[in-house]
């Protein structure tokens, strides 16, 4: 008996020691650099996660193919390990612990959307793990003083305070008044502090403030006040379910406004779900296809989107743009910082200056990236009923003229 | 004018609700099962119509294919799980029932995505007034047809053999048992046509609001909180009850804003059980 215990004891000990060594590999396995990620494979946040993967993935295959990361003279590829973090932000916080302390990953891709990556960034930054992500615009990630977050979009309050500046442009420089609806979310909330600096700054006066709950699926309220209310701009945010409820409402409670602005039309597939009712909405987005940023891995965005759409069937909405592009600001930074040292690749990830596809990126001190604007298309349609987005705003990237006011829906 | 807008509004609204609430008072009188995936089976009707809309089907005939589907989801949910705690405590019947809530929301979710989705009627609008009250068609067709369900509904209830099978039932299971119903089937088909009548309302969401996986909460909330006020077996309630809410709601979301709507519900449900405590002791010191 005695015998068998010391021999049951050797081999837990044996296989103990296996499982713990076997998993703890370490950033860089032979040729390989390996990233962390955790990604909302499933939950509420799946479909946008999935873009997020899809993005990462396809900046995987290409950087590889042309060449891999070169450090200290010898040629690397690129490779990721995904968990599913479940939409929720206490797994992601787990899942973060899990790729640093038990899979070795020194480096980190973020997850999709701003809560998750709040939760993520407490974690990277107490192990010192550089991540670059491009899905978490919550301003709030970039005033807490992070000194390992690097994000390649635009922060959220920037989102909407240029359709306040195009209403004022086109109302001769005068004021206008603002109708908000937005989501009690922290990226809607942000994205409501940037029109509020916006109305401020242009002398524009707020008629109607209200706040939106998670659950929305009735926003009749508030329009009935912007019918009596009569704003010259609403802008809305409430990710796609504020869109989709909005378009639908706005069309059949036919209320009348000269611009209308949003967030998530990408997202919402606004002019398939809601075809000619979605026409001349003014939408917010971190990238469009037809911008002539340009860089050696997906040359343009048009290039970028008839690439993506080959490879995984449907057109890339900006969130994958985005996804590509933190790949190639690592890439970048490893090379600059020629080490796989942490804290020198963040500092060169701190440093970077540089162009892609997706538009230029700059880091201020909080790890926002300051040097790309947003953009705002308009959705346009034609006479069959089939819309498409354009750019209308900054004027340098313009494809169309902004259609200003809005038609009235007697003369639709 | 804006009175009249929020009370029309709030009374569509509410009829809808009322829809869903009788589902769950039929089902919690009959079997005393409180179902938390009430509003997930509203949302899996929902989608039924939604996929009749992208195969090019109006999504209007949801309000029959719907129901008919969801019967047998009903049947199959009960004989699954349902049937294994009808007799066991509140308690149990809640926790297996949330079960069935996750359960329900993550397979949507892997079936149907996570994207929000509407099916469009093309219905047009009604304006009243002076154009100064605008009413959705597609809103006055969910009422319509909600009232007409309820009305078959109870017909059937009167009428039929399994429907008096079911208030037997209802009124005392022992008895009717030893009456010779089959408790049983009666028990199944309860769970099927209240899932029917979430598939019905299900339908009629998905081309008057929006549907999403994770959205069946609320109206798991709102018809809770209708029951709750109109008590059990009592269909005119539910109606009269269901309006309220959704004029309360319209009401709250005007003057409070619509970050306090649902908050706003919660606080009409405590204020309710408040005062119905306190008239149960006064009528208790009356009896004394």
């Amino acid at each position: 008996m005695k015998i068998k215990n010391i021999i049951i004891t050797f081999f837990s000990a044996l296989a103990l020691l296996i499982s713990t060594s076997t998993i703890s590999f370490s950033k860089v396995v032979g040729d390989k650099i390996i990233l962390g990620a955790a990604i909302s494979l499933t939950g509420k946040y799946s479909s946008n996660g999935v873009h997020t993967q899809n993005g990462y993935n396809m900046a995987v295959d290409r950087i590889n193919s042309m060449g891999g990361v070169k450090v200290g003279g010898k040629t690397y590829k690129f490779d990721i390990i995904y968990y599913d973090d479940e939409s929720n932000p206490k797994r992601a916080a787990q899942l973060a612990e899990r790729l640093i302390s038990q899979d070795g990953v020194e480096f980190m891709l973020g997850p999709y959307s701003s809560g998750l990556t709040k939760a993520i960034a407490p974690v990277t930054e107490k192990y010192g793990v550089p991540m670059v992500e491009a899905n978490g615009a919550s301003r709030s990630l970039f005033t807490k003083g992070y000194k390992y977050l690097f994000a390649v979009l635009a922060p959220a309050n920037l989102y909407l305070d240029v359709a306040i500046d195009l209403a004022v442009e086109k109302n001769n420089g005068k004021g206008v008044t603002v109708a908000m609806a937005f989501e009690q979310d922290a990226f809607s909330q942000d994205v409501r502090l940037g029109v509020l600096d916006a109305i401020e700054r242009t002398g524009s006066k707020k008629v109607i403030d209200d706040k939106l709950p998670k659950e929305l699926n009735d926003m009749a309220a508030t329009l009935v006040k912007v019918k009596q209310m009569k704003p010259d701009v609403l802008v809305v945010s409430g990710h796609t379910k504020g869109a989709l409820t909005a378009i639908r409402q706005i069309a059949e409670m036919k209320v009348d406004v000269p611009m209308l602005a949003m967030t998530h039309c990408d997202a919402a597939k606004l002019s398939k779900q809601h075809g000619k009712n979605s026409q001349y909405a003014l939408c917010a987005s971190q990238w469009h296809k037809t911008l002539t940023y340009k860089d050696d891995f997906f040359k343009d965005g048009m290039t970028y989107d008839a690439d993506f759409t080959k490879e995984f069937g449907y057109a890339p909405p900006y969130q994958a743009a985005e996804s590509s592009a933190a790949l190639l600001v690592f890439k970048d930074a490893f090379e600059r910082a020629n080490s796989f040292d942490q804290k020198k690749v963040r500092d060169a990830l701190a440093a970077t200056n540089m162009q892609t596809f997706y538009g230029n990126i700059k880091f201020a001190p909080g790890g926002q990236n300051v040097d790309k604007p947003m953009v705002l298309f308009q959705v346009m349609c034609d006479d069959g009923g089939k819309c498409e987005n354009k750019v209308v705003a900054p004027t340098k990237w313009a494809s169309a003229k902004l259609i200003h006011p809005i038609p009235s829906w007697s003369e639709r | 004018m804006i009175s009249v807008q929020a009370c029309l509004d709030g009374i569509l609204l509410g009829i809808l609700f009322a829809l869903i609430a009788y589902g769950m008072a039929l089902q919690w009188g009959v079997m005393n099962i409180i179902n938390i995936a009430q509003g997930d089976l509203v949302i899996l009707g929902g989608y039924i119509a939604y996929f009749m809309y992208l195969y090019g089907i109006h999504p209007a005939w949801g309000v029959i294919v719907s129901p008919i589907i969801m019967y047998f989801v009903g049947i199959a949910i009960y004989k699954l799980v349902i049937n294994k705690v009808v007799d066991r405590d509140l308690f149990i019947s809640i926790l297996a029932t949330f079960g069935i809530s996750i359960l329900f929301m993550q397979l949507m979710n892997f079936a149907f995505g996570a994207d929000v989705v509407l099916a469009n009627s093309g219905y047009g609008t009604t304006m009243l007034f002076d154009n100064n009250v605008v009413l959705p068609n597609s809103k006055i067709f969910s009422a319509f047809i909600s009232i007409l369900f309820a009305i078959c509904l109870v017909i059937y209830m009167k009428k039929s053999k399994l429907g008096r099978a079911i208030r037997a039932t209802a009124q005392n299971a022992r008895a009717a048992k030893i009456l010779g119903v089959d408790t049983e089937k009666v028990y199944a088909a309860t769970f099927g046509i209240n899932a029917a009548l979430c598939g019905v309302a299900g339908a009629l969401i998905s081309i008057t609001f929006t549907i999403h996986p994770y959205m069946g909460l609320p109206y798991t909330i709102r018809s809770f909180m209708i029951v709750i006020v109109a008590g059990l077996g009592n269909l005119p309630g539910v109606a009269m009850s269901g309006m309220g809410l959704g004029i309360f709601e319209e009401f709250a979301d005007y003057i409070l804003g619509t970050e306090f709507r649902i908050g706003s519900v919660f606080l009409l449900l405590v204020l309710i059980l408040v005062y119905r405590r306190f008239k149960l002791s006064r009528k208790r010191e009356y009896l004394k």
